[in-house]
């Protein structure tokens, strides 16, 4: 009796928390099982309310249909050309930043030069200039280097990142000093170094940095939309937007389903692949 | 394999000297222990060797050429560290052939090599383990092992002991030892312990607050301490060291006993006396009377430790491993007149007798 009762107690607050979290998955991913469920009708079922809770029997005609045309007859341009360029932008902001911000974390730990600290610091203070606030004269420069409507200009203005700075800077000053001195002594120099001690020993963080930093790119919203005027350069997010802006009616919420179905996926897709790296980079202690 | 020079190196950080003047040459093959206390700047010398620490002043040569300008990897050194520094994603194998690597060596030389080291140190099983899957003695062996395949001008250990547990550490010293033996190589080796230095070195240097007090061979360290930091850092247990007033071939010791000893000048003087250069009273001779306030037990040997009597200067002597003598106990103790250590009071320097 004594002692079953503390186990009743912990196992009726284990069954809350579960009840809890159980919730709290319910009203993230229902929307999201929502649209699933929305692409596999056909338009008609969908503009008669209310939608069936379990999935049509219309997903192949659907999805054959965006994939043939359907989404290009809408925006202008077709779903396999979004899906392209959506990835090419993710990819370039994801390896950008990384590029960009493994360099300057591997200058400011690793070197001593006048003026280090102040260069930490501004790359510190952009942290407080997200993209909103810096966009008008970001869209200048863009312009004036002609790079509208091309993927770098799609791609540059988004790489320069002080977070993934500062994830790389907090990780290089875990590595001890006398790993660095080791590689001096064995005659590694800067580059010999980072290739061969340091990039091995990143590779979890790069893993983590590259899934957080592609879902940003992916998702990306605003600056696509200023940047790019012609639909052959929409990412796919933007094409969603369009597809949508006819009145209610008119828009085939079908095929908009299935866009953003295939908007959810490759993100979605990205994480499971590199769930074990990405989570190893942001718990990982040992050296 | 080559000689080290060291001239008047010395170090300063943001205006504070912390290494005033090291002089000293190392023969080719010599091994050289630098001992001292922590923060006597052993370490920032031996790093300054290595090329991890700027020069302030004064040159380092090494093999005839001044070192001070070039990179470590320009210096033809190798370094073991204190946690030995292994690369964690690396194998044993690889760990050990990575300087040969940048050094371009040819494959086959570098799989000698490493097989050679690898024999010598017994790691031939673990070749292709990762360091984390290693004891701290096999880490510790691969450090070494990754120093002794550059077959460098100079090899330079950083307290490379200091983070195993006794019982290895007495078989590490011995293998560091034989494997001295066997290379032949320079070898400029830091610690705090002192039975390291004495058991390991050709030569010592006791460094005390970033000075040199003394270098010399281990017997001639413990026989004529030059100073007395020296005197009462090597050897254990510590040396007595106390002041006593000489005049006339006798010495007023603390508490009013007088003694007739050697000495070498009136006036007030440090006396030292190792607990072992001791034996017990005649009747009637003179004497130290020394009250025991307890007894170390070690089997062999037992150590008195007690208090000087009418005095509150504490005095160690060895006994006998049999003795029955306790706490409480009264004993006189005559100090051999062969191993007496006079310092100057002012300086600490050695007077000699």
């Amino acid at each position: 009796m004594a002692e079953s009762a503390p186990l009743a107690a912990r196992r009726s607050g284990r069954l809350i928390a579960h009840l809890w979290m159980v919730l709290g998955v319910i009203v993230v991913a229902f929307p999201v099982y929502y649209v699933f469920v929305a692409s596999t009708h056909s338009l008609q079922t969908i503009l008669r309310p209310p939608l069936p809770l379990l999935p049509g029997s219309e997903a192949v005609r659907n999805y054959s249909e965006a994939f043939s045309g359907g989404v290009s007859r809408i925006g202008g341009v077709s779903l396999w050309r979004l899906l392209a360029n959506t990835t090419i932008v993710a990819m370039g902001i994801a390896l950008g930043k990384i590029a960009i911000s493994m360099a300057s974390a591997y200058a400011i730990v690793f070197f001593r030069f006048p003026l280090r600290m102040a260069c930490f610091w501004l790359i510190f203070i952009t942290l407080m200039l997200p993209v909103e606030v810096r966009i008008q004269p970001t869209y200048k420069v863009m312009v004036d280097l002609g790079l509208i409507n091309t993927y770098p200009g799609l791609i540059l203005p988004l790489i320069a990142s002080a977070t993934a700075t500062l994830l790389f800077r907090q990780f290089f000053m875990t590595i001890p000093d006398e790993l660095l001195e080791a590689a001096r002594v064995d005659g590694a120099g800067p580059w010999r170094f980072f290739k061969d001690i340091l990039w091995p020993l990143s590779l979890t963080n790069v893993a983590a940095i590259f899934v957080i930093q592609f879902i940003y790119g992916w998702t990306q919203y605003l600056w696509p939309l200023l940047v790019t005027n012609s639909n052959e350069m929409n990412t796919i997010v933007i094409a969603l937007k369009k597809m949508v802006s006819f009145a209610d009616a008119d828009t085939p919420w079908h095929l908009v389903m299935v866009t953003s179905v295939l908007a959810i996926l490759p993100p979605i897709l990205v994480v499971v692949l590199m769930q074990r790296w990405f989570v190893k980079g942001l718990v990982e202690t040992e050296k | 394999m080559a000689r080290i020079l060291l001239n008047d190196v010395r170090k300063s950080y943001a205006g504070t000297q912390v290494i005033h003047g090291i002089n000293m040459q190392i023969a080719d093959g010599e091994f050289v222990v630098i001992v001292g206390p922590s923060g006597c700047g052993k370490s920032t010398l031996l790093r300054m060797v290595a090329g991890l620490e700027a020069i302030t002043s004064g040159t380092v040569e090494i093999g005839d050429k001044v070192v001070n300008d070039l990179e470590p990897r320009q210096r033809d050194i190798a370094m073991v560290f204190q946690n030995y520094a292994l690369y964690p994603h690396m194998s044993v194998r690889e760990n050990m052939a990575y300087g040969l690597k940048i050094a371009r060596m040819s494959k086959a030389e570098i799989g000698s090599r490493v097989a050679k080291a690898a024999t010598m140190l017994e790691l031939e099983p673990y070749l292709d383990r990762k360091p984390r899957a290693l004891s701290g003695g096999q880490r510790q062996r691969v450090a070494m092992g990754r120093a002794l395949v550059r077959e460098p001008a100079a090899l330079l250990l950083d307290e490379p002991l200091s983070n195993l547990d006794a019982k290895l550490r007495v078989q590490m010293r011995l293998q560091i030892k034989e494997m001295h033996l066997r290379t032949g190589q320079t070898t400029l080796y830091v610690t705090h312990d002192q039975v390291e230095a004495m058991t390991l070195a050709d030569r010592l240097i006791v460094m005390n607050k970033g000075v040199a007090e003394q270098i010399a061979t281990p017997l001639e360290v413990y026989q004529r301490p030059a100073s007395e930091f020296v005197a009462g850092f090597i050897g254990s247990p510590a040396m007595n060291i106390f002041t006593v007033s000489a005049a006339d071939g006798r010495v007023t010791l603390p508490g009013g006993a007088v003694l007739p000893l050697p000495v070498p000048r009136g006036g007030d003087l440090r006396l030292g006396l190792r607990p072992e250069h001791m034996r017990m009273a005649e009747p009637g001779e003179a004497a130290i009377p020394v009250v025991l306030r307890s007894v170390e037990r070690l089997g062999a040997d037992a150590f008195g430790y007690g208090m000087i009597e009418g005095s509150d200067v504490s005095f160690v002597l060895r006994l006998p491993g049999t003795s029955t003598l306790d706490r409480g106990d009264r004993v006189e103790a005559v100090p051999d007149p062969a191993h007496l250590h006079f310092f100057d009071p002012e300086s600490g320097k050695r007077i000699e007798g």
